[in-house]
């Protein structure tokens, strides 16, 4: 095995275990033991100018994205061939979509970050890992943005490979089958996009992130008013 | 009908000095943590002044409270959907500078200076940023005594219904102070707005607390509360409120803003209400019902009836006590001279307000003021601090209620002037407003004297009611094992349970005397 082979075995058939290992088994810790650090750290109190327009383009983008991804890679090749959509279809419908919810939380998070670097009181409240984490989606969303010239060039000539391999991979990760070499073929801004993808991934416990876990869907369905009454306690 | 019992505060205008003595002592005790220093869980307004934050009473501005539409009653900022579309971004968050921009001094450099022909100069530091500030525009009570111009403070939304123009004139000047906390509201709109279910009202006493493992900093309550007393702490990304002063309370204790009160304005108590009515009375069509409405809530301490549904509804027999000795309960039900702040709001307030007449008495000493045949009660419409902006403030705007009761407190006076002052009672003031004599010595002895025990009725918790054991609970309160942040909630824990409050096992100490 040489050493380009053990790399891409490392980073693409081990590093996505370790990745999503400590995503959910992080979030979980957090969750149970850090209540009190589980927030969005919102910093509109601070400075509202621009957020209107700059916080709903880049959440509206970067959700649209992750679906789109799960969408695209995740559900299986016959469930959208069963619903009629070619491979062709399949993949200027990624383009478009990508193109443009990638373009709203590029716009969005360009003025976020900034914000955040340079807005005096934002930057104060700023954590380390509140910079580091935007910076590092920033750069993926960048990569990602990078890949839809390739994607147009495989479109244009009539080719879904690259697209059915990633998702073939994916679905390799998910089902605990890893096939890193299938990404020897394709173009390296892909592999670049997806290792800074997973590393999202490997960060989200330890940032801000974790509100999207408790995203309050339950809200719609709940009587507006809450009265507690104090909590029987029982010897053990 | 359900009774639940309900923590309530009535402030007495009459005598605020605005010394802020109220506001000092709670900023110590609960908010001069990192992320809140701009926060005042209590602060002072000189009125009329648009106050803190910035127009906090103009709703069409900040769209906090309720509102009926179609005969429903609907959060004013909009509903669930509404919401959870505008979690991204709520734009109607007030931002920082809508309370003003934290500041300290720099007094170090006091000491540090070196040698100079001038003074050193202590330069005001941004407790946000850290930076010098060039200069402090703005603060939490920037209008002090009616400081600035009168364009600025007639922005003060209880100008409705009136011709303010005529008060810019510095002989109808008028002033009052307003201290103003959480309302811990009986139908609260902060709860209501919480998008994740960590705001919640406490049964046993009525308390409003935004719970800060749950919080996630949706931001929804802070726009969501019409007073604005819901805050968010930009460190911690939680909201943080008045807690009514819950561990004092729970001892018996009233809140550190009433207990420091120099003016002795504050009372605490209990009151009664129907649960299954507040819907109905926040839902009254016509605004100006709303404090009848809510006046209709109250249910009377001593009718049996009353007692046995509190009883079987979980009310201690010595909460029930603490709402019969009220000084809620005479002065908002009684003697109808308390009213909720802003009624129009719909939260159904529960720190109620006496108005102020001060001004109108010295008026009435000089005899410049216009009066009733009896020579001592003034006709409304001349008083110098004008009905129509109490009852803006008061009673959505109807002026007869605040009417009714400034002449009663004028009665009240009256009456204990000519007992004083004459040496023989004059009944005519009382018996123009309906009032007995005895109700008159009363109303003198709970606003004059203000004894300690007259202002502050607060039963203690109950706490040995949810106890098994509470013998073995005893010399545990304030201890727990680890982080008492992190109670481990989720359901399928990765960790061995914590157990938070419990006791040692062990069998209950054994009775003195066997029980029936």
């Amino acid at each position: 095995m040489n050493l380009q082979d053990f790399l891409m075995n490392v980073v693409f058939g081990v590093y996505p275990y370790v990745a999503l290992t400590v995503f959910i088994v992080g979030s979980w810790i957090r969750y149970d033991n850090e209540q009190y650090t589980w927030k969005t750290d919102s910093s509109l109190l601070l400075s509202k100018r621009y957020m209107l327009l700059a916080s709903n383009l880049f959440h509206i983008g970067i959700l649209s994205i992750f679906l789109g991804h799960f969408a695209g890679l995740v559900l299986p090749h016959g469930f959208w061939i069963a619903l009629g959509v070619s491979d062709m279809a399949h993949q200027w419908l990624a383009i478009v979509a990508g193109s443009v919810f990638g373009t709203m939380c590029l716009v969005g998070g360009t003025i976020l970050w900034l914000r955040r670097v340079f807005n005096p009181r934002v930057r104060a409240a700023s954590r380390y890992m509140d910079n580091a984490i935007l910076s590092l989606i920033m750069v993926t969303l960048v990569l990602g943005l990078s890949t839809i010239p390739v994607s147009i060039g495989h479109a244009s000539h009539g080719d879904p490979t690259v697209m059915l391999t990633l998702s073939q991979y994916i679905q390799g990760i998910l089902t605990l089958n890893p096939q890193p070499q299938l990404l020897a073929g394709v173009e390296p801004i892909f592999r670049a996009h997806m290792f800074l993808g997973m590393t999202i991934f490997l960060l989200f416990p330890f940032s801000r992130l974790v509100h999207v876990w408790t995203a309050p869907f339950n809200y719609l369905g709940r009587a507006y008013q809450i009265v507690r009454s104090k909590r029987r306690v029982r010897s053990a | 009908m359900k009774i639940r019992a309900q923590f309530a505060m009535v402030f007495n205008l009459d005598k605020c000095i605005g010394c802020h003595t109220c506001s000092v002592t709670c900023k110590n005790v609960w908010s001069n943590r990192k992320g809140i220093e701009y926060a005042w869980f209590n602060n002072v307004e000189s009125k009329p002044g648009i106050g803190y934050p910035k127009e906090w009473e103009n709703q069409t501005k900040w769209k906090g409270g309720w509102e009926k539409v179609n005969g429903k009653l609907e959060l004013k900022a909009g509903g669930r959907l509404k919401k959870i579309v505008q979690i991204f971004a709520n734009p109607n968050l007030p931002e920082i500078d809508d309370y003003y921009e934290p500041f300290t001094y720099d007094y170090a450099r006091l000491q540090n200076a070196p040698l100079s022909e001038a003074a050193p100069t202590a330069r005001p530091v941004s407790q946000i940023t850290g930076e010098k500030m060039d200069k402090i525009t703005w603060g939490p009570n920037w209008e002090d005594d009616l400081a600035g111009e009168f364009a600025a403070r007639a922005k003060d939304a209880n100008f409705s219904r009136m011709e303010k123009e005529m008060y810019k004139q510095f002989e109808n000047t008028f002033h009052m102070y307003l201290p103003r906390i959480c309302n811990h509201c009986i139908n609260p709109a902060c709860v209501a707005s919480c998008p994740s279910g960590a705001m919640y009202k406490r049964e046993e006493d009525g308390i409003v607390l935004a719970d800060q493992d749950r919080c996630r900093g949706w931001r929804m309550c802070v726009s969501g509360c019409p007073y604005k007393k819901v805050f968010f702490n930009w460190e911690s990304s939680k909201a943080e409120k008045c807690i009514g002063c819950y561990p004092r309370v729970e001892s018996g204790l009233p809140t550190v803003c009433s207990e420091s009160c120099v003016g002795r304005i504050r009372y605490n108590g209990i009151i009664l209400y129907d649960a299954d009515k507040l819907l109905e009375a926040a839902s009254a069509d016509n605004e100006q019902d709303l404090y009848k409405a809510h006046l209709d809530l109250f249910v009377d301490p001593y009718d049996p009836r009353i007692i046995a549904q509190a009883i079987a509804d979980g009310v201690p027999q010595s909460w029930i006590d603490a709402a019969q000795k009220s000084p809620i309960y005479k002065m908002a039900v009684e003697w109808k001279i308390a009213f909720p702040l802003h009624p129009e709001f719909r939260t159904l307030p529960m720190i109620w307000y006496v108005p102020p007449l001060s001004p109108v008495q010295s008026q009435i000493d000089q005899k410049r003021l216009p009066t009733e045949a009896d020579g001592v009660i003034p006709k409304a419409e001349a008083m110098r601090l004008p009905v129509q902006y109490l009852a803006n403030l008061l009673t959505a705007g109807k002026t007869e209620y605040v009417v009714s009761a400034l002449n009663r407190l004028i009665a009240m006076r009256s009456y204990q002037r000519s007992v004083h002052v004459d040496g023989q009672a004059d009944l005519r003031a009382l018996d123009a407003v309906g009032m007995t004599e005895d109700m008159a010595k009363e109303m003198y002895r709970y606003l004059a004297i203000a004894n300690y025990e007259d202002r502050f009725v607060v039963p203690t918790a109950h706490e040995e009611i949810r106890l098994d054991d509470y013998y073995g609970f005893q010399g545990q309160n304030g201890f727990t094992f680890g982080n008492d942040s992190s109670p481990g909630v989720s359901r399928n824990s990765l960790f061995p349970e914590r157990r938070r409050e419990t006791v040692e096992s062990r069998e209950p100490a054994p009775l003195a005397e066997p029980r029936e």
